[in-house]
C-alpha cells in the first residue's frame, strides 16, 4: 500500500461524502419551504371536518380545489387567465421599452438626467393607482387604459434599475474599452450592456411584480374579464372559494412568469461572483 | 519612437498624469504626445496600457478578456493569437475560465497578455505589480521580460520599487512631486537577464536611491560619491 493508493483513496471518500448533500439538498430542501403551508392547509381541512368551524368564510383546501378544478374544467380560468397575461404582457412590455430607454438616457447623458430626473422622480412619488381616474377619462374603460395603469407601474423600477446601473458602472472597466479605442455604440455592446445586465434583470423582476400588483388594480376599475374580475365576483356573490382560487392562480403566474425571466438570465449572467451562487453549495 | 513635448496637466500625481497623457486617456493641458511624428489625441492603436488592476472584464471568459483588441481580427487568427498569449504566460489550461476564478497574480498576466496581443509598439505600465505579493511580483516581472523580447515593445513602465525599476528599465527617470517633474535620468546599462544580487545592481540602486533622496530635497543618505568617477565605477563593474 502506497502513498499514492491511500491519498486517491482519501479522495474518493470526499467526493462521495460531496455527492451526498448535493442530491439531498437538490430533493429535500425546496421541500422543506412546502412543510409550513401544507401543515397549515391540513390543520384546516382537518378542523372543518371534524366540525370545528364551517368554512363558509374560509373555505378548506378540497373546497377550494373543488372550485379551482370546475373553473378549469369548464374553460373559465383559462379565458380569465389569458386575458390577465395579455395585459400583464402588453403593459409589461410598453413599460419595460420606455423604462429602459428613458433610463439608458438618463444614465448616459448628465445634460438629459438633469432634464428628465426630476420630473420622473416627482411624477414616481405620485401613487400609481392615482392616475385609474385619469386614464379613464383619457383612455375610456377599456383594455387601453389598464394597460396604461400597468406600464407605468412597471416602467418606474426599471427606469430607477437602469439609470442607477448605467450611473455605477466602474470606471476603471470603462477605460479599458477606452484603452481599446472603443466609442459610441462598440463601447455600449462590449462594455456597458454586459455591465449594466445583473442589475437589469433585478429591475425586470421587481417591474413585473409590479406589473401584476398593477394588473389588479386595473382590473378591479371594471372588467368583465381576467382574473381580478374573478376576484370582485366571488367577493360579490359571495364565493370566497373562487376568491382563494383566483388568488391562487395570481400566485403560480406571477411565481412562473418571474422564473421565466431569472431563467431566461442565467446564460448571460454566467460569469456573475455571486455570494449565493457559494453559499448554495454548503 | 515616442517622443514629449514640454507635457504637462495639473493632476495630483506628476507620474500618473504623464501616463494617462502618453495612453491618450487623458489630453494633456499643453504640450504634445507625438508617435512617430502624429500627434497622440485618443488611445491609439499602436499603444497598450496595463493598470494597476487586472482590470478583467469579469463577462467574458479569461481567453475573451485576453482576445479583447483583436475583435476586427478573423475568428481563427483570434483564435490562434489568444491561445499562443495564454501559453505564453501560462494559463493555457484557464482560458475557459472566469476571471474570478484566477488569483491576483494570474488575473495580472492575463492583462499583461491582453495588452500584448495587438502588438502595440509602446507599452505603458502603470504600477502593474504593486498590489501583488514579493514573490509573485518577481515572478511576473521576469515574465513581462520574456514577453518583450518577443516584439521588443518600448515599454514605460511607472514604478515606486527601485528594484523594478531596475530589473526592468535601460533608463531610469526620478521624478520630483508638486510640480511632478522630471528630475534625473539614470542608466541602466546592465546585461540582461539582470542578476538582482549582483555588484552592478546594487550600484545602480545606490545611484537611483541618491537621487530620490536628491529630487525630494533631503540630505543624500546613500553614498554614491565614490562611484561617480569612471575609475570608481570600473571598480564596481
Amino acid at each position: 500500500m502506497s502513498v499514492v493508493q491511500m491519498s486517491v483513496a482519501v479522495e474518493q471518500t470526499q467526493t462521495n461524502q460531496k455527492q451526498q448533500p448535493n442530491l439531498w439538498s437538490r430533493l429535500a430542501r425546496p421541500a422543506l419551504g412546502l412543510l409550513v403551508p401544507l401543515a397549515l392547509a391540513c390543520g384546516w381541512e382537518l378542523a372543518v371536518r371534524a366540525g370545528l368551524s364551517n368554512g363558509r368564510l374560509v373555505p378548506p383546501p378540497s373546497r377550494i380545489y373543488v372550485e379551482f378544478a370546475e373553473l378549469a374544467r369548464s374553460g373559465e380560468l383559462l379565458r380569465h387567465v389569458i386575458a390577465t397575461l395579455l395585459r400583464v404582457a402588453v403593459g409589461f412590455g410598453l413599460g419595460t421599452a420606455v423604462g429602459t430607454v428613458l433610463g439608458a438616457i438618463a444614465g448616459y447623458s448628465s445634460l438629459l438626467r438633469r432634464l428628465l430626473d426630476p420630473s420622473l422622480q416627482g411624477l414616481r412619488a405620485v401613487p400609481s393607482i392615482a392616475w385609474i381616474p385619469l386614464f379613464i377619462l383619457w383612455l375610456g374603460i377599456f383594455e387601453t387604459s389598464k394597460v396604461a395603469l400597468i406600464a407605468v407601474g412597471v416602467f418606474f423600477p426599471i427606469y430607477l434599475g437602469v439609470m442607477g446601473a448605467v450611473l455605477s458602472v466602474d470606471r476603471k472597466i470603462v477605460e479599458v474599452g477606452r484603452a481599446f479605442r472603443l466609442t459610441g455604440f462598440a463601447m455600449v455592446r462590449r462594455i456597458l450592456l454586459p455591465a449594466v445586465l445583473p442589475a437589469y434583470v433585478i429591475a425586470l423582476r421587481s417591474g413585473l411584480g409590479l406589473g401584476w400588483m398593477f394588473v389588479i388594480a386595473a382590473e378591479f376599475m371594471g372588467a368583465s374579464e381576467g382574473l381580478g374580475y374573478l376576484l370582485i365576483d366571488g367577493q360579490q356573490l359571495g364565493k370566497p372559494a373562487e376568491i382563494v382560487a383566483a388568488i391562487l392562480a395570481f400566485a403560480v403566474l406571477g411565481k412562473i412568469t418571474d422564473w421565466i425571466v431569472a431563467v431566461i438570465a442565467v446564460p448571460f449572467l454566467r460569469w456573475e461572483d455571486r455570494f449565493s451562487a457559494h453559499a448554495g453549495e454548503g | 519612437m515616442l517622443a514629449l513635448e514640454r507635457v504637462g496637466k495639473t493632476y495630483p500625481n506628476g507620474v500618473h498624469a504623464l501616463l494617462r497623457a502618453i495612453s491618450g486617456l487623458d489630453t494633456p493641458s499643453q504640450g504634445r504626445v507625438l508617435l512617430d511624428g502624429e500627434p497622440v489625441m485618443a488611445p491609439h492603436e499602436k499603444i497598450g496600457v496595463i493598470f494597476q488592476e487586472p482590470r478583467l472584464l469579469p463577462w467574458l471568459s479569461v481567453a475573451g478578456n485576453v482576445g479583447f483588441g483583436l475583435e476586427d481580427r478573423p475568428k481563427t487568427e483570434r483564435h490562434a493569437r489568444v491561445a499562443e498569449a495564454l501559453a505564453r504566460v501560462g494559463l493555457s489550461e484557464k482560458a475557459g475560465g472566469w476571471p474570478r476564478e484566477l488569483s491576483g497574480g494570474q488575473a495580472q498576466r492575463v492583462a499583461i497578455a491582453r495588452a500584448l496581443v495587438p502588438r502595440p509598439q509602446v507599452l505603458l505600465l502603470d504600477e502593474p505589480f504593486s498590489a501583488l505579493d514579493a514573490f509573485t511580483r518577481v515572478d511576473l516581472q521576469d515574465h513581462l521580460l520574456d514577453l518583450w523580447t518577443d516584439l521588443r515593445p518600448t515599454l514605460i513602465l511607472v514604478t515606486h520599487d527601485v528594484d523594478e525599476a531596475i530589473v526592468l528599465a535601460d533608463r531610469i527617470m526620478v521624478m520630483r512631486p508638486r510640480p511632478g517633474r522630471i528630475f534625473e535620468e539614470i542608466e541602466a546599462d546592465l546585461p540582461r537577464p539582470r542578476d538582482r544580487q549582483s555588484a552592478a545592481f546594487d550600484h545602480v540602486k545606490r545611484r537611483v536611491l541618491a537621487a530620490l533622496d536628491r529630487s525630494l530635497a533631503r540630505p543624500v543618505r546613500v553614498d554614491d560619491s565614490e562611484t561617480k568617477t569612471s575609475a570608481g565605477a570600473a571598480l564596481w563593474w
